[in-house]
């Protein structure tokens, strides 16, 4: 029995490293691949190492490639995406939880609606209405749409829900404003739901690529994914080193934040998965 | 984090259980001041839901509706209304049809794939194994954080002619691949890329059901002598059905929607062999004709559609 069992286990830990390596190998060859100069790939495409640790693939990617300023565009559309969520979205969905009035039902099936909608069957109109704001090839015009989420909302709301209603009203019987309830005694206490909402637009801002793409005309407001993208089809699979540096410099930030905060990218991502 | 819309029964209920003797005129203020807080705080969402989203939806209605071409864009009261002309131009469209097809190939091996590798995963770091479990979730986990395009970048060097699979395959003596110029291995790279994008999303979820059943029952069919597969048929897998269907549905939902994939993969080629609905929408679109790819998004949200109903009883059911 116990010797079966260990037998068991042992293959089941076989079997987990087996799946993660597989699933972990596009990581070993980006990084690895990052490294390697054209000459290396011409030379000896299926070699697994570099040859060395050359930086030289990520200092044409900022210096000649202008990576610097995609960079920059996409920092800066997550930041924007991002804090306008934290605040935007816990206002509405804090409202649909703990505020009495009338339509409320109402308004939050069109959370829900919103949250279905195919993005696929939006983004010719959403398109339109980014010409006739005048916000075309702007990073205002990329921001726009993802100011708020409906995923957010529902987050906000079901944790709203949660918290008890006796501090507010306690608040309230005091002569507290709807605005001092919230900013003073909601956001506070809301750490863990603002974490989620503020990686789950973080997620969605930095790694969107289509509605950029379409909103983006110029280089100058190129998002790293839209300038990697193009870059991939315009070299045609030549320059692996260059792209290869490129998709890292897209990933790093994720990563990172990924190492940190895995317990909440998971519970957000899982959240999200419920669409 | 609550799965169900609907959470527990409005707050204002247990608002005047709070204070059942506070006098009806204050509170009719408090309400009204709720009101006024209420719509304030609601604004900016439903502007924007309005403008992107609300309004976006009926103009893609009304524009699948009309003979709109992009040299339209300017004046779109010009265009003529044709009816359901364009669903019926779309739908005997030979590449559309090809698309959908494609689009019913990805969700029929895609979907399975990960439903069953994405319940391996769950059950192995359920139960199976004990030491550096989080190390191994998180690592199943970091594909579906990974941004499309650096993954594309990535598949696209993996499977490159001289790329490391077919160095790899021509150590073990076969011969390599085209990998993404010839229609049955382009589409299986794409395969592999959405299952690989998606596995560690059905593992958490199967994760988060799995740890729903409760250890007494199995404890209780131990007991009983049965063994581990008999455990497996009539215990994890009934009790685990409403996670299986949830799963099910949302990956329904994704792969049908399947854009980047193939977009940056193959750009639907080769022989258009690997272009799905959304694709083919975008192409439309891209080529001009506004009012058609209009037209086929709306099929793309009828099929969507039919799957999220279900997905929407399957919530109920179980609220």
């Amino acid at each position: 029995m116990n010797r079966t069992s260990r037998l068991a286990t042992t293959v089941m830990y076989a079997a987990t490293i087996v799946v993660v390596a597989a699933l972990l190998l596009p990581f070993v060859w980006v990084i690895f691949g990052s490294f390697k100069t054209q000459a290396e790939f011409m030379s000896d495409p299926g070699a697994w190492f570099p040859r060395g640790f050359p930086v030289q693939n990520y200092v044409d990617l900022f210096v000649e490639e202008g990576f610097g300023r995609y960079f920059l565009n996409s920092a800066i559309v997550s930041a924007v995406a991002v804090s306008a969520n934290v605040l935007l979205s816990s206002m509405a969905g804090y409202a649909l939880a703990k505020l009495d009035f009338r339509g409320k039902n109402l308004i939050f099936s069109v959370v829900i609606f919103a949250w279905i909608v195919p993005y696929v069957a939006i983004f010719v109109p959403q398109f339109l209405i980014i010409v006739q704001l005048g916000l075309v090839d702007t990073l205002a015009g990329i921001i726009a749409p993802i100011l708020v989420s409906p995923l957010s909302v529902f987050i906000m709301r079901q944790f709203a829900y949660s918290m008890p209603n006796e501090l507010l009203e306690a608040a309230r019987v005091d002569g507290a404003g709807e605005g001092r309830l919230f900013f003073g005694i909601f956001l506070p206490l809301s750490g863990p739901a603002i974490a989620t909402i503020a990686i789950l637009s973080f997620l969605g801002s930095w790694n969107s690529f289509l509605w950029p793409l379409i909103v983006a005309q110029s280089q100058g407001t190129f998002t790293l994914p839209v300038a990697l993208a193009v870059a991939s089809q315009a070299s045609n699979t030549t320059e692996f080193g260059l792209l290869l540096a490129g998709a890292v410099v897209v990933l790093l930030p994720v990563l990172i934040l990924f190492l940190f905060l895995q317990r909440y990218f998971i519970q957000g991502v899982a959240t999200a998965g419920l669409k | 984090m609550t799965t169900t819309p609907e959470g527990r029964a409005p707050s204002h209920s247990s608002g005047a259980r709070g204070s059942p003797r506070r006098p009806r005129a204050r509170s009719s203020v408090v309400r009204r001041s709720q009101t006024r807080a209420a719509w304030l705080f609601l604004a900016p969402f439903l502007l924007v839901t309005a403008v992107f989203t609300a309004i976006p939806v009926l103009a893609a209605l009304g524009m699948s509706l009309t003979d709109l071409t992009s040299r339209d864009i300017r004046t779109p009261l010009a265009v003529e209304f044709v009816g359901l002309e364009n669903f019926v131009d779309v739908l005997t469209d030979v590449a559309f049809q090809r698309s959908m097809l494609n689009t019913a190939m990805f969700v029929l091996l895609c979907v399975p794939l990960n439903l069953a590798l994405g319940l391996a995963l769950a059950l192995l770091l359920n139960r199976g194994i004990r030491r550096l479990r989080t190390f191994f979730r998180a690592a199943a986990y970091l594909p579906v954080i990974t941004n499309i395009v650096a993954a594309a970048v990535i598949w696209q060097y993996a499977f490159a002619p001289r790329g490391p699979v077919n160095a790899a395959l021509e150590n073990l003596g076969t011969g390599g691949l085209n990998w993404l110029g010839e229609p049955p291995s382009a589409v299986a790279a794409i395969v592999m890329l959405g299952v690989w994008r998606n596995v560690g999303t059905c593992m958490v979820l199967f994760l988060a059901g799995l740890q729903s059943i409760p250890e007494s029952v199995y404890e209780a069919a131990a007991v009983d002598g049965a063994s581990a597969p008999r455990r497996f048929w009539s215990i994890t897998l009934p009790l685990l059905q409403p996670t299986t269907l949830l799963v099910t549905v949302l990956m329904t939902v994704s792969f049908l929607s399947i854009f980047e994939e193939p977009y940056l993969l193959t750009a639907g080629g080769p022989l258009g062999s690997t272009r799905s609905i959304a694709l083919w929408v975008y192409e439309q679109f891209g080529f001009g004709n506004t009012a058609a790819s209009m037209a086929g998004s709306f099929i793309l949200i009828a099929f969507v559609s039919v799957v999220a109903v279900v997905q929407f009883r399957f919530l109920r059911g179980k609220n």
